[in-house]
């Protein structure tokens, strides 16, 4: 890649939020901002080739954007009303950038909005925060580019017409949207990291590149956010993890069988290090969320330098503590694999059971119990919650795991 | 901006009716505070009666024009500067009225 090229894939990862958040405050027109920013940087490619990459690249493709709005203001007579008013902003001072009030921020509560599908969410905040490409998206999520356009074409149609405020909530509120971006990124995360639909790579390393990134964003806009920090920890000790889950043959390996030399050292540290900052925290009486707690629990996993090491008993306080959160059976079927390695799969397989009609129709409930039946050596109802549990799973990856552990039953 | 507040009731599992004191005091605060254009609540939707005069001639329907279990008991209309104040205003109209509250802006 030659330095022009790299400089400008480096200010579209860098500064794409910054240029549509800074044309949409301005503005205010969701449509207008994005289609700006990607002409300014269209423009871009072509002017750092003949006179070399400007200083300061973000101001340049903030300034050059904002002169490709008022361009198409001008040409589009109807907007009259949006040109004055743009052109008597024009030389506003922007307002003061507070601790936590960023444009970037605003955008991001925005593509978040609660009266939104979370789809929505989903797409509006990978094309406008993320400024992935509409083919891009459709992609990672499985649907035809005309559907994934049309879904994002009626999430901005609602911001406009219902009149979402591009703003940052109340303080009040701050705690609950918070907690509904980072559902939106966990979700990004997650199909990345355990992607679904057959034909579909078991793990999409852009997606889970894309939610870290964007988490990063927003724990430098809100420093002081615990569960921020969790989701932050969270992901990055799963990544850390990544090349060590898939085998060439493109099988999901299990945690007790993974190559933990392969694992990223740099992440493990830097998760680490947020989920101390955390338990810090939690000593001087700040109470951990669930993205926190979960994050300890992968800090106990990724300390373990082979799985015989790891400490169990601090994973089973840890789910107990999370299990008070959230009661839900997902919680208590995950608990259950750790209650397994301390009190034996007897014990849990009681535990499991009791969760069997909640989670009948949720493939780790039955992966989980094959795997609790094989080591009591009940082979035969082994076989059977493997199958259900192959018939249930949703990546590829994972189905190619279970149908050789099914395989390997005597 | 003009939103329609619709207050939705649900035939199976109706709404408590001795509502009538706090949604009046409810009613004065939106007065106090701006926001109030317009209320109503709505008689049974057995009162309700379809015309269709699309045709030759006008066609009288006995009965909603939709028949669900849920159905529309009342509606407010507010004046609110964006989506979030409606939405505060709904959340707490929801817990006054005892029901479910959709709100849609006007065009």
């Amino acid at each position: 890649m030659s330095d022009v090229e790299e400089a400008i894939t480096r200010a579209h990862h860098d500064e794409w939020a910054r240029v549509v958040a800074a044309l949409t405050r301005r503005f205010g027109d969701l449509d207008l901002a994005e289609e700006s920013a990607a002409e300014a940087f269209a423009t871009a490619v072509e002017r750092w080739r003949a006179d070399g990459v400007p200083p300061n690249p973000g101001a340049w493709l903030t300034t050059t954007a904002g002169r490709k709005a008022i361009d198409r203001i001008r040409r589009e007579s109807k907007r009259g009303d949006k040109h004055r008013e743009a052109l008597m902003t024009y030389d506003d001072p922007p307002e003061p950038a507070g601790a936590i009030d960023d444009d970037r921020l605003r955008l991001i509560f925005t593509c978040c909005h609660p009266a939104l599908a979370m789809e929505a969410r989903v797409a509006l905040t990978l094309r406008l925060v993320g400024g992935l490409t509409v083919p891009e998206i459709a992609r990672a999520f499985l649907v035809q580019r005309t559907a994934m356009e049309q879904r994002i074409t009626r999430a901005k149609g609602k911001i406009k017409a219902a009149r979402i405020p591009y703003r940052m909530p109340s303080a009040d509120d701050l705690p609950a949207r918070v907690s509904g971006v980072l559902a939106v990124l966990f979700l990004v995360f997650n199909e990345g990291y355990l992607a679904s639909g057959p034909g579909t790579d078991p793990v999409r390393p852009g997606l889970t590149a894309e939610a870290i990134r964007l988490t990063r964003l927003i724990r430098a806009l809100l420093p002081q956010d615990g569960e921020v920090a969790g989701l932050l920890a969270l992901m990055l000790l799963i990544e850390a993890r990544r090349t060590a889950r898939v085998s060439a043959n493109g099988e999901l390996v299990a945690l007790d069988e993974q190559d933990r030399g392969a694992w990223d050292a740099g992440l493990i540290a830097e998760g680490h290090r947020l989920v101390r900052e955390r338990l810090a925290a939690a000593a001087a009486g700040v109470a951990p969320g669930r993205y926190q707690i979960l994050a300890a629990i992968n800090a106990v996993h990724t300390s373990a330098r082979d799985i015989r090491d790891t400490d169990w008993s601090q994973i089973l306080a840890l789910y107990d503590q999370l299990v008070r959160l959230d009661p839900s059976p997902i919680i208590a079927l995950n608990r259950a694999v750790a209650v397994a390695e301390l009190d034996g799969p007897e014990v849990a397989l009681a535990i499991v059971d009791r969760l069997a009609e909640a989670l009948d129709g949720y493939h780790a409930y039955h992966a989980t119990r094959a795997d609790l039946l094989r080591r009591l050596g009940r082979s035969r109802q082994s076989r059977a919650a493997y199958d259900r549990a192959i018939e249930l799973a949703g990546n590829t990856g994972e189905t190619a795991y279970l149908t050789r552990r099914r395989d390997q039953l005597q | 901006m003009r939103y329609l507040v619709s207050v939705i009731d649900d035939k199976d599992d109706p709404g408590s009716t001795d509502r009538q004191p706090g949604i009046s005091a409810f009613n004065e605060r939106l007065i106090a505070e701006g926001y109030w254009v317009f209320a109503g609540g709505l008689a049974d939707t057995g009162t309700a009666t379809v015309v269709d005069n699309r045709g030759e001639q006008a066609v009288f329907t006995d009965g909603p024009f939709v028949e669900s279990k849920e159905y529309l008991a009342g509606v407010w209309v507010w004046e609110a500067p964006d989506l979030d104040v409606a939405l505060k205003l709904a959340a707490e109209a929801s817990k006054v009225c005892d029901r479910k509250i959709e709100v849609r802006p006007f065009l």
